[in-house]
């Protein structure tokens, strides 16, 4: 007999006892052993492939980028910069012509870091909301029977089934100002030089491309959910409404959270779909020119200094997560002893 | 009983229940149910197929008429498609598209094994540390991943693989495996271990336990990891526009190669012909699979 | 525990990657780039890199060379068509001293940069090009502090096209042209329209509006900035002014070469700048409403006797100092600056040839109707500034120029602030 305790299959309405833990220490160290095995592919893959790049350019931020020699008029290393790069981005500290610092003039890249850290947050707010609300709404309909539902699931996949760069080349031809969207509203808009249409015009796109995305996560989230739920609050007269808040949101918040989070930290890099429909301009000209986009202008000027932007994109994203984690509570350690302890119900 | 999705099941409820003017009642109620959901598919239909529409339109348009508005199909031609696919021009659509299927298959596959190892390990196990190793998993998703190519770049011309398909397809796991181990785990989360400990006792080891019982009621949960994974890796331009070669380029590199016949010409035509090729492979894909992205909570053993 | 010493040893040697990487020759236009002495006499194999072959010029060229040269066979590799992209792409493979990038076809605002941050061979010595029968400005935009890195193979320039139906003679200058636009007002259409939304196109059209006003935008020596003088700001008033008061329609500011070409096609206006590559598809697309009522004419200038000045498009051809066999590139140069080889650009690409002697050609004139309007302007062109930090220079003048045109800045402080912006990118 083992010493587990022994607990019949029954639903999930139970709370089981936890299995007696006679041998808890050596339970443990085997289970950090199979843990081990089970994670160490995943973590040496991404060490590999993010990791390093990430701490190769935050080495590469405290180097100055290659300055020009007058003498043979050919680049030469630039030497260590401490935080000079960082104050480039974030106070807009430039140097002057006899090696003073001034405020960067207008044109410079670095003038437009706080303005594409607003582009960027404004558009990870619209569009994360709108994808949620929009998806929750896609995944109720994908979620029922009835007939022709294939075709409905298969349609709301087809936005994000299209490769980005097409949809962003199709979007840009809808909103030219000749094009099919002015011709439809009879209006004139100058969608990609506007101020406002130029950003409703990425929100529009995005949120059309994105929507399914969430939509397949959150119809996941649902699956978990077991008949009976419904039929029991049916049955205590609870309205769909009601069914809908009391019930069905609950239990899918952790697919919810785990979607939305995943949206956020995307939508803070984003970068095809403006950078190809509107080229980050509009307005005076930054109207839609997020941080990825930044950082890849700032590419072809000098890598350094972008490695600095890039660590500076990749704090704020983190800043972001850690408050998203904290405060929304996505419950991302729980265990099987939590469960049984009657987390259902 | 097994469950079944939806209205149907209310339906059975209520036709179980002594009859009353419950069964008058609720079989207008599921007639205006049926109505409501059905208007609302169809609004959510035109609006996911409506901009689709109009690039299928685009890409049986002559291409001397580019810009013509007219929103329905006029100076038909199949021209488009044949550019697409003329190897004459350069465009490798062909071998584009067998490189991308090649491409997204070994991501998809890779990602869910290496999630399924980590999230079971992560749900189900108990270790220290499990805090620090989510939040790397998670800071993986952070970084830029503009910012990420020129490194890349480096170290796969120093180890030679250049233009490779591991080269392709490396990155992309990484790229899908943040997301794979966190959907993966909270569904392990939520699945009932009991199951697991019962079908232990009766005599199989953890692994056969974790295949026979707990993976095919996470079934949906893998589907829907496995489209979103294939589906961006389908998506990816940036890191394979500057890691592939001509022989082993995704469609998203060979569709931004397209040109019109002249310099600064934008060959919009070509470009919708392009996208609706390579985008309809993935709706049939995903017409055979959908069934299995929602789930009939069966296989028996959960309803008791 | 196990997995605490096992992520200590995995940091520590991911440190240690990354410290070998970046003292390794890392990226951020590191040292001296390659040996420019190395692999002079070599002969072999070589790789042409170019973008999109738009006309399918390239593949026959290099087949005949091939034919020719069996031990030194040419292979291409063929970019996007994005400028942006074919940039990266070979920044990237400069950066890791990539020895397979032979010959490369280079921009013409890319010959600073590259030529300074040393990845190209320098055109002197064995490698010295006759340019004498080269039309002047294609030589200049391959030229970096007096010594040429890149030598011309094709070029192209800004026309002016117009309604012939409405506007008999094409204006000379920029008043007369302004004058003509009560005949576009009567005829309810927009008047002139260039490329002004904010991408590379604006810095073409803005630096054609200072140049043919006498400014400049750098001094010659390629650092001086002189961009905030009377002539700059002449120049850049005429496009603001033409904003303000209607003469250039307001949706011109989403304007690229595609969109202009499509609103000159459909009628909706009297004058247009744009590349020769217009008139062919003006010509045949079936859409075109102007098919045989369009004409062409060298951009107009300040006074009658001075055509308007072009910004010089085109490209060069260059050989990498990491190629092993530049005695093969150099003679592919060669070959591509043939007169053989330039008039099947022509005949066969309607690309416009860098040799000054095919623009008299009769029978190119007739299959190229615009040959002489084009070596009009392409002998009075300017090359935009020859700088490496030319990524920068864009950039300001771009975003400067976009808020002077949408009225968001006067010229006065747009002129100031891009000079202040490209001195400050030249400061490194």
């Amino acid at each position: 007999m083992s010493a587990s305790n022994v607990v019949a299959p029954s639903s999930t309405n139970q709370s089981g006892k936890p299995p007696v833990r006679a041998g808890i220490k050596k339970n443990r160290r085997q289970q950090s052993r199979w843990a081990l095995y089970l994670i160490i592919p995943t973590l040496i893959l991404l060490a590999v492939v993010i990791g390093y790049p990430v701490v190769t350019a935050i080495v590469m931020s405290f180097q100055k980028d290659a300055g020009l020699d007058p003498a043979t008029g050919l680049f030469v290393q630039g030497g260590f910069a401490g935080f000079q790069n960082y104050a480039h981005w974030l106070f807009q500290q430039c140097m002057g012509t006899d090696g003073t610092t001034i405020a960067c003039p207008p044109g410079n890249l670095g003038s437009t870091f706080w303005n594409a850290v607003f582009v960027t947050f404004f558009f990870t707010v619209t569009t994360v909301i709108l994808e949620t609300v929009l998806g929750l709404w896609f995944a109720l309909i994908m979620n029922r029977a009835f007939r022709g539902r294939g075709f409905v699931r298969a349609a709301i996949l087809v936005p994000w089934a299209i490769p980005t760069a097409v949809t962003a080349k199709l979007w840009f031809f809808i909103f030219s100002v000749a094009g099919i969207a002015n011709a439809i509203l009879g209006a004139h808009i100058l969608w990609t030089s506007d101020e406002w249409a130029s950003r409703f015009a990425v929100i529009i796109a995005d949120t059309w491309k994105t929507t399914p995305f969430m939509a397949l996560l959150i119809l996941a989230g649902l699956q978990l959910i077991p008949e009976d739920v419904y039929e029991a609050a049916k049955m205590d007269g609870a309205s769909t409404l009601q069914r809908f808040w009391r019930v069905t949101m609950p239990l899918l918040k952790p697919a919810l959270m785990v979607a939305i989070l995943f949206r956020v930290l995307d939508a803070l890099r984003i970068y095809d779909l403006p950078a190809i429909l509107t080229g980050g301009g509009g307005g005076t000209g930054h109207a839609t020119t997020t941080l990825s986009i930044l950082v890849i202008d700032q590419i072809r000027q000098g890598f350094n200094s972008a490695a600095a932007l890039s660590t500076i994109t990749f704090i704020i994203i983190f800043l972001v997560a850690f408050i998203f984690v904290r405060i929304l509570g996505t419950n991302v350690v729980r265990t099987q002893e939590a469960q049984q302890k009657g987390a259902k119900e | 009983m097994t469950a079944v999705a939806g209205p149907a099941a209310a339906t059975a409820e209520a036709n179980a229940l002594p009859r009353t003017q419950t069964k008058r009642k609720g079989s207008s109620r599921r007639r205006n149910a049926g109505v409501r959901t059905g208007v609302q598919a169809v609004v959510i239909v035109l609006w996911c197929l409506l901009p689709f529409y109009w690039m299928v339109v685009t890409s049986f348009r002559d291409v001397g008429y580019t810009f013509d508005t007219t929103p329905w199909f006029t100076h038909f031609t199949w021209d488009n498609y044949a550019t697409a696919f003329s190897t004459n021009l350069g465009n490798h659509l062909g071998q584009a598209l067998l490189n991308s299927l090649i491409i997204g298959v070994c991501v998809t596959v890779v990602s869910l094994v290496f999630g399924i190892f980590a999230s079971y390990a992560l749900a189900r196990l108990d270790f220290r540390f499990k805090g620090i190793v989510l939040g790397i998993i998670l800071a993986a998703s952070m970084f830029p991943g503009v910012a990420l190519i020129t490194p890349l770049f480096q170290l796969f011309t120093s180890i030679g693989w250049m233009g490779t398909y591991q080269a392709l397809i490396i990155p992309q796991i990484s790229f899908a495996l943040p997301l794979t181990v966190y959907t993966l785990s909270s569904f392990f989360r939520e699945m009932p271990w009991d199951l697991e400990e019962a079908a232990r006792i009766d005599g199989c080891t953890q692994a056969q336990a974790f295949r026979k019982i707990i993976l095919p009621l996470a079934a949906p949960a893998v589907f829907t990891t496995a489209i979103l994974a294939f589906i961006s890796s389908w998506n990816e331009f940036l890191i394979s526009s500057q890691l592939s070669s001509d022989a082993t380029q995704p469609v998203t590199v060979a569709i931004a190669s397209f040109t019109g016949s002249q310099p600064h010409q934008e060959p919009y035509t070509a470009v919708m012909a392009a996208g609706t090729i390579v985008t309809v492979p993935l709706i049939i894909l995903v017409l055979i699979f959908q069934r299995r992205i929602v789930a009939g909570l069966t296989a028996g053993g959960v309803k008791g | 525990m196990k997995a605490a010493r096992l992520s200590v040893v995995a940091g520590v040697a991911l440190i240690g990657l990354a410290l070998a990487g970046c003292t390794g020759g890392g990226s951020g236009g590191s040292s001296s780039g390659g040996d420019a002495s190395q692999n002079l006499t070599g002969k072999g194999p070589i790789t042409y890199v170019q973008g999109k072959d738009n006309s399918n010029v390239v593949r026959p060229l290099i087949a005949k060379w091939n034919a020719a040269h069996p031990d030194e066979k040419v292979t291409f590799k063929e970019q996007t068509d994005q400028a942006d992209q074919q940039h990266d792409d070979l920044v990237q493979h400069f950066q890791a001293k990539d020895s397979n990038y032979d010959v490369v076809d280079v921009d013409v605002v890319w010959t600073g940069e590259f030529a300074a941050k040393g990845w190209l061979q320098p055109l002197t010595g064995d490698f010295k090009m006759d340019n004498s029968a080269l039309l002047a400005p294609t030589v200049k935009s391959g030229t970096y502090n007096g010594t040429q890195y890149a030598a011309p193979q094709t070029s192209d320039g800004g026309i002016l096209y117009y309604r012939k139906d409405l506007v008999p003679t094409p204006p000379k200058t920029w008043d007369d042209m302004l004058k003509d636009c009560d005949i576009a007002k009567a005829n309810g259409i927009g008047c002139y329209a260039g490329q002004f939304a904010q991408y590379e196109g604006l810095t073409v059209n803005v630096a054609e509006a200072i140049n043919t006003n006498g400014g400049t935008i750098v001094g010659d020596d390629g650092k001086t900035v002189t961009v905030d003088s009377k002539q700059a700001n002449a120049g850049l008033s005429r496009l603001v002014d033409g904003f303000k008061n209607g003469q250039i329609p307001a949706e011109a500011i989403t304007y690229q070469e595609e969109q202009g070409r499509q609103a000159f096609e459909a009628g909706k206006l009297l004058f247009m700048r744009n590349w020769p590559y217009v008139y062919n598809l003006a010509k045949t697309d079936g859409s075109s409403t102007v098919k045989d009522t369009f004409g062409i004419a060298p951009l107009p200038g300040v006074t009658a006797d001075k055509p308007g000045v072009s910004s010089l498009g085109g490209h060069n051809a260059a050989i990498s100092v990491y190629s092993k066999h530049k005695a093969t590139a150099f003679a592919f140069l060669k070959f591509l600056q043939s007169e053989e080889t330039q008039k099947f650009f022509v005949t066969q690409g309607s690309l416009a040839p860098v040799l000054s002697s095919l623009y008299d050609d009769a029978d190119l004139n007739t299959q190229l109707p615009y040959l002489t309007t084009l070596k009009t302007s392409i002998e009075n062109a300017v090359p935009r500034p020859v700088s490496p930090f030319y990524p920068a220079i864009t950039k300001a003048v771009q975003d400067n120029s976009y808020a002077a045109l949408k009225g968001d800045k006067t010229v006065d402080q747009a002129l100031k602030d891009m000079a202040s912006a490209i001195q400050t990118a030249s400061q490194g």
